[in-house]
């Protein structure tokens, strides 16, 4: 396969030696179909093994390698060298501690996930067999049942980067997954915590998050419902 | 040095079997656990199944246990273990509606029940036709299995060590005590003190050059407990999924031949007909992986380096593409800029899912012999195990049932034996083996490159020793992998740093597949037959008289020692396996 020279400009930050972060550009012979990931496999194995960054699946189920690629959060496995020019710029995600290069603290992240009672609810005993469920009801939360826990859209929030104690988009989705689900009776508690001071009437719909999910979530039009739901319920 | 962290069931591995066993160990109220991954576990490869869990529900079509037992032994090509396929069977039933009771998004029937659809070698009566009976969560299956049970952890409580790497598991005078794992934020090795140890890690699928295993699945468990003197079962039965995507390895469902893809070698010809002139592209997946291996191998592939075939869909409605098989688009579009409807898809044999692993019993006590002696305080469940279930070749859908039912039936019982029992005393230098391991690395000569090594493997692995072996492609593999170990231990590493070094822990990854792959070579060099997965050139008939039974590969000073295991069988007698 035709290879192409490839500029990849990467944020480093190492806590041990670097008092800040800086640039640092690599020159790699790629494939256009290499996914942004081999690329920075390719520096990591052959050039400069202390690049460090986050990686498991390597094709856009697991969420680990979310990263900002040329000014959009992007997984690095789910993105071609073809679809981003000789120059592509990566940075970690934005509004998380950088810990080392591109890896990021999401504890608060997932704190912000446990917060809003990410499991399932209901307290009635079992039947022998399953609960039933329409196609229709399950239809309902299909899309926020796709979500990985990537953080692309929580770090891509404006609101966000203001304020880290915003639960953040992705923690809304994880919510709306099972206030909606018709077995569920959790929602009472959900919609306590979401009505907080740093819960959804922080969001100020803006897309990005809609604009940055790998999965093709309508996270926007999600948090929109969870707004309604909870109105509807007070009313 | 860090205190040893005190839990009574500790469990490694955050995946389904792992996050299942710490869900049933957290019923118990009297007993503490921790869980250990060197991942968060929502990225755990349970994650990428897409297909379903079979279990004979019922609820499209009649179905019974009885029918899933037999083809999953038959599938095994009559390696499984006949008492645990039928226990399996009954138990995936309640397990299913156990996860469906702890919410997970099943796809509905039109009555509201669980969807089942039909699967690879799942069939009704015992052979006469095919059956729905994997019940799936659209193409997502895995997805919703490790999202289900990673927030009923939230709910139990659960605690858990985050990317933690195990490197020592403590058997001392026969009994487990523990691990020891190596934090990767601080660089740190803690000692996990343990009354009972439940190792739930999955695959090694990194030791080949195209694989569909994340780049996590280096097989540490298989090759730490190698290295305590214990056993390996079976590592010779190594599956190759027909269908992953070129170079990348990805998998594209076996829904795409069952929807009518056809699969064409580089000159156009559906060559399958001369392989399989009844049920050609359906046929079962070691056979198709076969054929294409073959005929890439003389010379027939497709590409400038022939070295792919073509999944051909464009004689297939635009619709059904598009709506039965997203994913398959998806994938092809993304990684490979090719759209189904209009070009045929380059794909390859991939590696897949290790049949075989760490040897236990029906009730998930790992064993260390052929008398199935136990190890006190050790566990095993998934795909890291052998119990044994998937004999010589897995039936799709049973990765995903395997997890749940002896997952849950690792964490009962291994939260049952912590509390009834005490905690044996630590030997004073339990750190001393993860301690040399990683000074063994950080010291070496420094010549050598992680990434150059492991691709020599990976592509050495895949020519001598995936679908097709004879003895002289094994004999050449050993010297290959003789040679490769010797020249790990020159390895140098560009970052001396201790927090998040993960170069370091590529090194180490590198010997554990190491390990794994010496395994399955001798393994595969002494059995002189062809079952299941095990396709040998040089013996290409099953031969029960000889090799009906279990491997066991020991490590034995710088080699290895095999001995064997029976297999234990039952209703079904071994007969010839035609489909």
């Amino acid at each position: 396969m035709q290879t192409t020279n490839v500029t990849l400009k990467i944020k480093r930050f190492n806590p041990e030696q670097d008092a800040r972060p800086y640039w640092q550009a690599f020159e790699v012979e790629a494939s256009p179909t290499d996914r942004v990931l081999d690329v920075l496999n390719e520096v990591k194995w052959e050039l400069d093994g202390s690049l460090t960054f986050r990686r498991s699946c390597a094709h856009g189920i697991c969420g680990s390698d979310a990263m900002l690629i040329n000014g959009v959060n992007r997984l690095a496995c789910k993105l071609l060298v073809k679809d981003l020019g000789a120059t592509i710029t990566v940075e970690p995600i934005r509004g998380l501690p950088v810990l080392k290069d591109l890896i990021v603290d999401m504890e608060s992240f997932f704190d912000a996930y446990r917060a809003i009672v990410p499991y399932f609810v209901n307290d009635d005993p079992p039947p022998a067999g399953e609960r039933l469920q329409s196609i229709e009801d399950r239809e309902v939360f299909d899309d926020s049942t796709k979500c990985i826990l990537c953080a692309c859209c929580t770090t891509s929030c404006p609101v966000f980067w203001a304020n880290e104690r915003y639960l953040g988009p992705a923690a809304i989705v994880n919510a709306h997954r099972f206030i909606f689900d018709s077995r569920d009776q959790g929602a009472p508690q959900r919609l306590e915590v979401l009505a907080q001071t740093n819960g959804l009437w922080r969001c100020r719909t803006a897309y990005n998050c809609t604009e940055s999910c790998p999965r093709d979530i309508p996270i926007t039009r999600a948090i929109e419902e969870v707004k309604r739901e909870l109105l509807w319920r007070r009313a | 040095m860090n205190r040893p962290h005190k839990y009574d069931v500790i469990v490694i591995g955050a995946g389904g079997a792992g996050l299942m066993a710490a869900r049933y160990a957290a019923q118990n109220p009297n007993v503490s656990i921790a869980v250990i991954s060197k991942l968060y576990p929502t990225r755990s490869h349970t994650g990428a199944a897409q297909g379903g869990v079979g279990a004979a529900l019922g609820n499209v079509s009649e179905d019974h246990p009885e029918w899933h037992a037999f083809d999953t032994i038959k599938g095994g090509d009559y390696l499984t273990d006949q008492h645990v396929a039928e226990r399996f069977a009954h138990e995936v039933i309640e397990a299913v509606y156990e996860l469906e009771h702890l919410g997970l998004p099943f796809s509905r029937t039109p009555d509201g029940r669980i969807a089942q659809r039909k699967f690879g070698g799942h069939t009704r009566e015992f052979g006469k036709s095919a059956v729905e009976r994997a019940c799936y969560a659209a193409d997502r299956t895995g997805h919703m299995i490790l999202q289900t049970l990673y927030q009923q952890s939230i709910r139990d409580n659960v605690t858990f060590f985050n990317e933690f790497h195990v490197l020592d598991v403590l058997i001392e005078g026969g009994e487990c005590l523990g691990v020891v794992a190596y934090e990767l934020a601080t660089g740190a090795l803690h000692t996990f003190h343990a009354k009972a140890t439940v190792i739930a890690t999955g695959g090694n699928g990194r030791m080949f050059k195209v694989t569909s295993n994340a780049h996590a699945l280096t097989g540490d468990l298989m090759s730490i407990v190698y290295r305590r003197g214990l056993p390996i079962e079976d590592p010779e039965f190594y599956q190759f999924h027909p269908t992953g995507l070129y170079r990348i390895g990805v998998l594209l469902t076996e829904g795409a031949r069952g929807e009518g893809g056809i699969l064409r070698n580089g000159a156009g010809e559906r060559f399958m007909e001369r392989y399989a002139p009844t049920i050609k592209d359906l046929a079962p997946r070691d056979m198709v992986s076969r054929a294409m291996y073959l005929e890439i191998r003389e010379g027939r592939g497709s590409g400038p380096d022939k070295d792919y075939i073509h999944l051909d869909l464009t004689h297939i409605d635009a619709d059904i593409i598009e709506s039965r098989l997203p994913d398959v688009t998806e994938f092809a579009r993304i990684y490979l800029g090719v759209n189904p409807i209009t070009e045929p898809v380059p794909v390859q044999p991939t590696a897949h899912y290790a049949m075989g692993g760490i040897p236990t019993t029906i009730d998930t006590n790992v064993i260390r012999d052929g008398a199935d002696t136990i190890v006190p305080g050790l566990y095993a469940a998934g795909e890291v195990s052998c119990a044994s279930l998937h004999g010589a070749n897995r039936l799709g859908t049973n990765s995903l049932g395997d997890l749940i039912v002896f997952g849950r039936r690792a964490g009962i019982n291994a939260a049952a034996y912590a509390a009834a029992g005490g905690y044996n005393d630590l030997p004073h230098d339990s750190q001393e083996r993860a301690h040399d391991l990683l000074e063994r690395i950080r010291h070496g000569s420094g010549e050598e490159r992680v990434a150059h090594i492991r691709q020599e493997m990976q592509d050495t692995m895949m020519d001598n020793a995936s679908v097709f072996r004879t003895e002289e492609t094994l004999s050449k593999q050993v010297t290959i992998l003789d040679q490769l170990n010797e020249r790990a231990s020159h390895i140098g590493l560009d970052d001396s740093g201790r927090q998040y070094n993960t170069e370091l822990m590529e090194a180490v990854e590198l010997g554990f597949l190491l390990d794994n792959a010496e395994q399955l070579v001798h393994a595969a060099l002494n059995r002189q037959e062809s079952r299941g997965a095990h396709s040998r050139e040089d013996h290409q008939e099953r031969d029960d008289e000889r090799w009906l039974k279990h491997t066991l590969v020991y490590k034995d000073g710088a080699g290895v020692r095999i001995d064997y295991k029976p297999v234990t069988l039952g209703k079904y007698e071994p007969k010839p396996r035609v489909y």
